[in-house]
């Protein structure tokens, strides 16, 4: 027999009372349908949102100007996925959590160039068009710091870019092939044919769309669009929806950091507020271990409300 | 086959374990306690009888593919379905979650009851954030796009590429439903297992 | 575009409450405010068959 002592917080009574009779199949089966017609009858009112993805296709229609300078960036490094770092490419050393680079540690398991994979390749796969052929030709055979010449030329001139009759028009001086690469990229993009480049480059059967969604997110545009609908990082808006439709608002704790210091500044947030949540969760996970919070249900006395029938037949 | 012989099989021995800790009438009773008096108790079957219905009509939305609920208008009502289903799953299970804190439901050796449950909470977080980002629509690339971020920091993006649309699919319509059935399972075993928590002792009673 | 099978089109853009830093949308605030009464009224409301249970005592 046991002498330890009773802790409240961790122990149970012994039950000697009552029972009575309990149907669990039945309460099961009311649970299932009733659960069943409040499902039934959201969807009959408020039904469900379906706004259409965005293609390289219609961001290039819509704003013509925005995919050059993105697809300009992807040329010059300077865009999100060219600088990212890990997973895609060692550009950048990525996040840390403290000294930890977990992202660089596990390394480039899905190789990125964005010069090859989202401009050259793509404009390589197109049948011979007027001029481009030359355009490639020339890129192709020129050294790293010739190319990197004519790309930094065009950067320069390309505050001015202006779109005219259909044509991305950049008057650039000493930047070789790049107005017509940027230019082609850009009908191309407009007729549909650079989003099938961008995921069939690695097969007939891919359903894989890292390129063309890396490509659509390093733009103005599509984070335009997602600013509107209240999604953006600092609306909250991992926990909303599109349209007035209720979101994950049990996301409500991990999209909460993101909202202030020091997090809404730091280059490390996404990492830093992961391993909070981790923390926190754990914490969660482990609260019959943890005294004081597990004492909180007793000290607040809430049970006495759910057991009152309980205590009241004991008093 | 002698008697011994027979008890030391494994087919022996895991069944008189499992009936040793889970008899029938402990799996499906017929009684309760008289102090299971209160309205928050339903909110434990809610939230199954909720990921039933989440897995039926993930189920007829699996018939048709990926594609059937942007073109057929009862597509499309099967995925109202999909969604609010999932809305009520997680609203009675946080429902739940409060309740079964207030009433310190760990006590008495249930701290596997309570863990599971949590478990089964972070299972069910991922499940849907795999289902967002397998609607085809502009909400799966939004959402894969910004996500990605979070993920890519830990390392976890290398091997799990939320822009990876048929992995995503996958992991959402094969391995976290057996994960969230499986992780179910285990914490409904527990608490037939274990049994409701009694109510803390009346302090008012021991004073 | 949805389809307009549902009787109240929740499509366009939502409505948000905005305090200091707090951005919420009205969809969640229901939700959430609708599990919070839930809540509460799953510990205040009396629950049936409090005759059987006197009985089984």
């Amino acid at each position: 027999m046991s002498n330890k002592p009773f802790r409240p917080d961790v122990d149970a009574p012994e039950y000697k009372g009552g029972y009575s009779p309990y149907d669990i199949i039945k309460e099961g089966t009311i649970a299932i349908v009733i659960v069943a017609m409040l499902t039934l009858i959201l969807a009959v009112f408020f039904g469900s949102p379906d706004e259409k993805a965005v293609t390289v296709k219609s961001w290039s229609n819509a704003n013509p100007i925005d995919f050059a300078q993105t697809a300009l960036e992807e040329l010059n490094g300077t865009s999100g996925t060219a600088g990212y770092g890990a997973p895609y490419n060692h550009a950048a050393v990525g996040q840390k959590l403290g000294p930890l680079t977990l992202g660089k540690w596990v390394g480039v398991r899905i190789p990125i160039n964005t010069v090859s994979d989202f401009i050259v390749k793509p404009l390589e796969s197109q049948p011979a068009l007027p001029g481009l052929q030359s355009a490639l030709a020339q890129w192709n055979g020129a050294s790293s710091s010739t190319q990197n010449g004519w790309v930094t030329s065009y950067t320069n001139a390309a505050p001015k870019m202006s779109y005219t009759n259909g044509q991305v028009v950049v008057n650039a001086t000493n930047a070789g092939p790049v107005p017509v690469m940027i230019n082609d990229l850009t009908q191309m993009a407009r007729s549909g044919a650079l989003d099938q480049a961008l995921i069939t480059g690695s097969g007939y059967y891919t359903t894989d769309y890292t390129k063309p969604l890396l490509f659509l997110a390093d733009s103005e545009y599509f984070g335009s669009l997602a600013d509107k609908q209240h999604l953006t990082g600092s609306q909250w808006g991992m926990m909303n929806e599109t349209g007035q439709y209720p979101g994950q608002a049990w996301l409500w704790l991990y999209t909460f950091w993101y909202q202030i210091p020091p997090f809404n500044s730091s280059a490390n947030a996404d990492v830093l507020i992961w391993g909070m949540m981790m923390l926190l969760t754990g914490g969660l996970l482990l609260i019959p271990f943890i005294p004081g919070l597990r004492a909180i249900p007793r000290k607040t006395k809430v049970y006495r409300l759910i057991w009152r029938e309980h205590y009241n037949n004991h008093e | 086959m002698s008697t011994t012989e027979i008890d030391r099989q494994w087919t022996t021995r895991l069944r008189k374990r499992a009936t040793g800790k889970l008899p029938p009438e402990k799996l499906l009773p017929d009684t309760q306690p008289i102090y299971v008096s209160s309205w928050i108790y339903v909110f434990g079957v809610a939230t199954l009888a909720a990921l039933i219905v989440v897995i039926g009509t993930g189920v007829i939305l699996a018939i048709r593919g990926p594609l059937w609920w942007h073109q057929s208008f009862i597509g499309h009502f099967v995925n109202s379905l999909h969604l609010w289903s999932v809305e009520i799953f997680f609203f009675a299970m946080i429902v739940h979650l409060w309740g079964k804190f207030f009433m310190g439901a760990w006590r008495g050796g249930r701290q596997l009851t309570w863990m599971t449950g949590v478990v089964t909470f972070v299972a069910s977080i991922v499940t849907g954030l795999t289902g967002y980002v397998s609607q085809t629509n502009f909400d799966s690339q939004w959402i894969s796009t910004q996500a990605k971020d979070g993920i890519n920091a830990t390392g976890g993006g290398a091997y799990f590429n939320v822009l990876n649309f048929g992995q995503m699919l996958m992991w959402h319509i094969v391995l976290l439903p057996i994960a969230a059935v499986v992780l179910t399972g285990l914490h409904v075993l527990m608490v037939r297992i274990k049994g409701v928590v009694p109510p803390y002792e009346d302090e008012k009673k021991v004073a | 575009m949805s389809w307009l099978g549902s009787i109240i089109n929740l499509d366009g853009y939502g409505h948000y409450l905005h305090w200091h830093f707090i951005l919420v949308s009205v969809g969640n605030l229901i939700v959430v405010s609708l599990m919070v009464l839930t809540f509460l009224g799953a510990l205040f409301l009396p629950f049936p068959g409090k005759g059987r249970r006197k009985e089984n005592r």
